[in-house]
């Protein structure tokens, strides 16, 4: 049985920066992953990141899982990487190395960094080679350099669609379409200019009815919708392409958090169940706490940010840190936090956010005597 | 005759404030992270240092008295091949229309472009506020 102060699993945007944080201040961290190399989604981001100097702002995503692989070998973590959590029982991590033999890790704290899934829809021909999540083929460009097919229909404006969109031009290939349901754009206007510059047609209130081939994707009917969201007869339009890619929204990885006994709360803003998390990214079970993406769908600057939340109150839990440097430092970071979370697009993550530190709250205290 | 000027068609409250922290000559203010960015034009020296940085390839130089009839409009580009210096091509709008032809007259790269390059496109006057990019080769 190994044994560590803070277990970190997942070792993306925020996994990183807990551990940086927690291993900086004294704690002895073993940071779990199960890919060969920790990053998290930052290895396939070649677009230069928003934010703010302290995000690495005008960096381009895979530098800054560069950046911060570094810092976290000068800060002396310790990786566990090609290793699957299978499961956490109190504060036991059980793990396959390699898919081969098995490892136990208990630890003082955890922090749960699992990251998001991506959501899918389904439609006659879903099955069909040719039908992939839009991070499939974001990997498969960015990373192994391979264009999955020529024409491609985007199904879902968000900025994950609209980015992967560009990337796609930018490897040669063509977007056809993209179609979104909402009668609106979802992500980022800059990101959907840069497409529309180069002529991509954006339709909203429009979707996909159905994929057509043999034995790959050959074709796809795409429809309009009314308000209520039903295909309106008489607008179905073939589009001449060979990739579909979904890219209609991600929800938070809960798997382990649930298996930890942690409690979540269903937030729309945050991309549907979440485990229910205090100010100091801590769950409903003592010493777990989670951070990133499943904590609730946002960036990957939030992601920072919540991580380095995370590492600084499992050290301080573990006595690495008296109260009042900690509260300063968190209350610097939750700034921060509430700045990223400005604007528009950040409205209903910011009271997404509030209800779910209202609800620990209101476990904390625990029922009315 | 003003020279190149920065057009920031940056218009949504989006956490991000680069622009405001690499202008050289405090052209640009960010009131806070969410803030739209604000350009003073007459601080502007017209450099384009925010062209490369800006995420969000939302910055742009527009120089209307590039010459008797053209105006020169630059913008962030990061396609290959890399354009060259003296091709005339379809210059187009911010819907990718092919509105005018225009002459490649620079082609800025390096590193501290990180791989934005900045393309500067002479055109005529007149669609010095339409043009903001090239036509894409067609592929094979």
């Amino acid at each position: 049985m190994l044994r560590t102060d803070v277990a970190v699993i997942g070792g993306g945007a925020a996994g990183l920066s807990a551990a940086i944080e927690a291993s900086r201040l004294g704690a002895r961290v073993h940071l779990v992953d199960e890919n060969a190399r920790p990053g998290g989604q930052l290895f396939k981001q070649i677009h230069k990141f928003f934010g703010s100097h302290s995000h690495y702002a005008g960096t381009r995503g895979f530098e800054i899982g560069e950046k911060l692989l570094e810092e976290a070998q000068k800060n002396g973590v310790e990786t566990l990487l090609n290793s699957y959590v299978f499961g956490i029982f109190g504060k036991e991590i059980g793990i396959i190395e390699n898919q081969m033999s098995s490892k136990w890790l208990e630890a003082k704290a955890i922090i749960l960094c699992c990251g998001a899934s991506e959501r899918h829809i389904m439609f006659p021909g879903w099955t069909l080679p040719g039908v992939m999540g839009a991070g499939a083929a974001q990997t498969l460009i960015n990373v192994h350099r391979v264009l999955p097919g020529r024409r491609f229909l985007m199904v879902g404006s968000g900025n994950v669609g609209l980015i992967v969109s560009y990337q796609i031009l930018q490897a040669g290939g063509e977007v056809t379409a993209m179609v979104e349901a909402l009668p609106r754009i979802g992500g980022w206007g800059v990101h959907a200019s840069k497409i529309r510059r180069c002529g991509v047609p954006i339709l909203t209130s429009h979707t996909i009815k159905e994929a057509h081939g043999r034995e790959k994707v050959e074709a796809a009917t795409i429809v309009a919708l009314d308000e209520n969201w039903n295909h309106i007869i008489g607008t179905e339009r073939i589009l001449d392409v060979d990739v579909i890619c979904l890219v209609i929204g991600l929800r938070p990885n809960i798997e382990l958090p649930l298996m930890a006994g942690c409690e979540t709360m269903f937030l729309e803003g945050l991309g549907g169940w979440v485990p229910i998390h205090d100010e100091d990214m801590e769950t409903t079970v003592e010493g777990i706490y989670v951070a990133g993406d499943c904590a609730g769908i946002e960036e990957a600057s939030t992601a920072i940010d919540s991580g380095r939340l995370a590492g600084v109150a499992a050290a301080e839990k573990l006595g690495y840190l008296p109260g009042d440097e900690a509260n300063i430092m968190k209350a610097q970071i939750r700034k921060t936090l509430d700045d990223l979370r400005g604007g528009p697009f950040g409205v209903q993550r910011m009271e997404a956010k509030r209800q779910l530190i209202q609800r620990a709250k209101t476990l904390r205290a625990g029922p009315d005597e | 005759m003003r020279g190149p000027v920065a057009v920031i068609e940056c218009v949504q409250e989006i956490p991000c404030d680069v622009c405001g922290s690499i202008c050289p000559v405090d052209a640009i203010k960010v009131a806070s992270l969410c803030s739209l960015p604000e350009l003073y034009e007459e601080k502007c020296t017209g450099c384009g240092t925010c062209i490369p940085i800006c995420p969000g390839l939302a910055i742009f130089l527009v120089d209307y008295d590039f010459s008797k009839g053209e105006a020169l409009v630059s913008f962030p580009y990061e396609f290959l091949p890399v354009p060259q210096v003296g091709t005339v091509v379809d210059a187009t709008d911010r819907l990718g229309r092919s509105v005018t032809k225009g002459r490649i007259v620079k082609v800025l790269e390096g590193e501290r472009y990180d791989h934005t390059l900045v393309v500067s496109v002479a055109v005529p006057k007149e669609f010095a506020q339409k043009v903001r990019g090239i036509a894409l080769p067609k592929g094979e």
